[in-house]
């Protein structure tokens, strides 16, 4: 158990450039166990960089990534998500040949290796995770349909029951409601809230209405660095803000 | 009681296969018998090939390494304890004369005894597989350059056994139908008839061992690696194991595939590993239908039994035929002949040919049965 002042998650110093262009510079931000925060910022700030970072799909060329006092760096993908990190991609990626029901399966199995699969049987309580989670995100009538079928709303909902299945530590949502509908957004805004505190979780989202209905603190990236960080009402009276989102010229008029 | 009823189907085919299996010897020639077996071997190596390409989506054009290193194997437990065979000096196998040996090569040693070749012809080709696939997994090599390297180990393998005269025979390949095993000569009638047999019994084990993998999480896993494999990892999986897995199983079985296919064929050689034959391995599970079992086995039989009929009647036109099939394949049937049946293709074709069945009373009846059940 961290004590209470450690944070959860901790960037320092991250740099990582591709050929040459920095996509994310000199990065430092840090996660209390528990909060819920979102991240916003424009087109090519480096938010799903950042992402790759943390999940160990990316290897910054400078700095260093701590979960829990530990430092990432080094471990492959499937020990970082082991160690508690799960992420949802921006666009959603579930196991389309496979029925809802098996998606939330594979990612509640433990331990998630070939024998683990062959030898051991879902529990009792992983079962009841995975129905809780059908009821959570609404997809119990199609348990048994192929993930294909799904709609794009029910497959953001569908990889959303896939990460908090896990019960992972940290939870990593990039985008989670591109392309649904006002009422689904409202819903995905409130299962995220409802998730913090017993998890931690890190949003990343265009989608103004939505970080206002988390009522959270909100960091803005912006070319690789951090712009600032605050409520979302602090944060939009910025004057930075306003001026990396609608550009220089518009800050001077009011 | 109930559970009886639902099954009786089942039951009814698995009492006329068996019936059939059994008096298929009396039915048919020694030589149909011979060539059915044969083909019935190779549709264990194609379930092979569909578990590594079908269900994990990794190409290996290489699986004649693994069938061959089977062959190799029961042919030198054969060669060795052929206590009727003309012998060269030493007691050694016969061709070993041809070339002056008159040491044992070391690695034939241990196949004098039954018991270790039964187990090597199983671990000999999965442990080379095993090896050759943790090395290249674990360096995240996949698709198109998987195919490459297997097939480049497979002409490794290949120009290897070809030349070595003084340890394998080289090209002339190892023969055993005059051999004996178990008081019976290998090429005899009754022992074909025994060995079309356990051809059919291992088909089937192997058959239920593959549908019990691809049915569990296990197999869902190996789809997950299919389709999309940087998301499997992101929620806690290495692939690597179970690639290196299916691997290993597919060569395990592409050796037992081999050996079965060896002592029915009566010689082991080189040719076993020539790159067309692995070619055609995958080809009877693409036109069968990969990631379907009954695909991959059907595939190698009927192609085979169809290339043996055709070029008996027209002899020069079969390659023309496998080509057209496989062409089929990959511009129209992408889920193979019993890929394009589960997904309704007897009907889209019946629709095109505007002899569309009409579908309209089928919703009305469902609705009139479903009254009744509440009236």
């Amino acid at each position: 158990m961290p004590t209470p002042g450690s944070p959860l998650l901790e960037l320092v110093g991250i740099s990582v450039s591709f050929d040459g262009f920095l996509a994310l510079k000199n990065l430092n931000l840090q996660l209390a166990a528990g909060e819920l925060r979102a991240v916003i910022g424009p087109n090519g700030a480096g938010k799903t960089t950042f992402l790759d970072v943390i999940t160990g799909k990316v290897r910054p060329q400078a700095g260093d990534v701590y979960f829990r006092g530990r430092s990432l760096l080094g471990c492959n993908e499937h020990q970082i998500a082991r160690l508690g990190i799960g992420r949802k991609f921006q666009s959603p990626r579930v196991f389309e040949q496979l029925s809802v029901q098996e998606n939330l399966s594979l990612a509640v199995s433990e331990p998630k290796t070939p024998m683990g699969l062959l030898r051991h049987h879902l529990t009792s309580t992983q079962r009841q995770r995975i129905h809780h989670l059908l009821d959570v995100v609404n997809l119990a009538p199609r348990a048994q349909h192929r993930a294909g079928s799904l709609s794009h709303g029910q497959k953001q909902w569908l990889e959303i029951g896939m990460l908090v299945v896990q019960a992972p530590r940290l939870l990593l949502v990039d985008e989670p409601v591109a392309g649904l509908s006002d009422g689904e957004t409202e819903r995905t805004a409130d299962l995220l809230k409802s998730l913090a505190g017993d998890h931690t979780v890190l949003v990343i989202e265009h989608d103004m209405e939505f970080i206002r209905r988390l009522q959270t603190r909100v960091t803005v990236l912006h070319q690789g660095q951090v712009l600032c960080e605050g409520s979302m009402d602090q944060v939009q009276r910025d004057p930075r803000v306003v001026e990396v989102y609608l550009g220089a010229s518009q800050e001077q008029q009011p | 009681m109930a559970n009886i009823r639902s099954r009786w189907p089942q039951l009814l085919l698995g009492v006329v296969g068996l019936a059939l299996v059994v008096a298929l010897p009396s039915l048919v020639s020694p030589f149909r018998l011979n060539l059915l077996g044969r083909y019935l071997s190779l549709a264990i190596v194609a379930l092979g090939i569909d578990l590594i390409w079908g269900y994990t989506g990794l190409l290996s054009l290489g699986q004649g390494i693994f069938f061959a290193l089977g062959g190799y194997g029961t042919a030198m437990h054969l060669q060795l304890n052929c206590h009727g065979c003309s012998r060269a000096p030493g007691g050694l196998p016969e061709f070993f004369g041809l070339y002056g040996v008159q040491q044992l090569p070391w690695f034939w040693e241990p196949f004098h005894s039954p018991w270790f070749t039964l187990l090597a012809i199983g671990l000999v080709p999965a442990a080379v597989a095993g090896l050759l696939g943790f090395l290249v997994f674990r360096n995240r090599i996949k698709g198109v350059y998987f195919s490459i390297l297997t097939q480049a180990a497979l002409l490794v393998f290949f120009n290897f056994f070809n030349g070595q005269q003084k340890l394998i025979n080289g090209t002339n390949g190892l023969k055993t139908d005059l051999t004996r095993l178990l008081g019976l000569m290998v090429g005899s009638d009754t022992m074909q008839r025994y060995l079309f047999w356990l051809t059919v019994l291992l088909a089937l084990l192997t058959w239920l061992l593959c549908r019990w993998l691809v049915r569990g999480r296990f197999g869902h896993a190996l789809l997950a690696i299919r389709d999309d494999e940087a998301r499997l990892r992101c929620l806690g999986y290495n692939p690597t194991p179970f690639k290196t897995m299916v691997f290993a199983l597919a060569g395990a079985l592409a050796g037992i595939s081999g050996a079965l296919y060896t002592v029915q064929s009566g010689i082991v050689s080189p040719q076993f590993m020539a790159a067309p034959f692995s070619i055609e391995m995958v080809i009877w599970v693409a036109v069968g239908g990969r990631g379907t079992l009954w695909g991959a086995m059907a595939g190698a039989l009927v192609i085979n039994m169809g290339k043996s009929l055709i070029s008996e009647a027209w002899p020069q036109t079969w390659l023309f035929i496998q080509g057209g099939l496989f062409l089929l394949v990959v511009t129209t049937l992408q889920g193979g002949v019993v890929g394009w049946f589960q997904e309704g293709g007897p009907r889209r074709l019946l629709g095109r040919l505007g002899l569309r069945p009409r579908l309209s009373t089928y919703p009305a009846l469902a609705l009139e049965t479903r009254q009744e059940g509440e009236d």
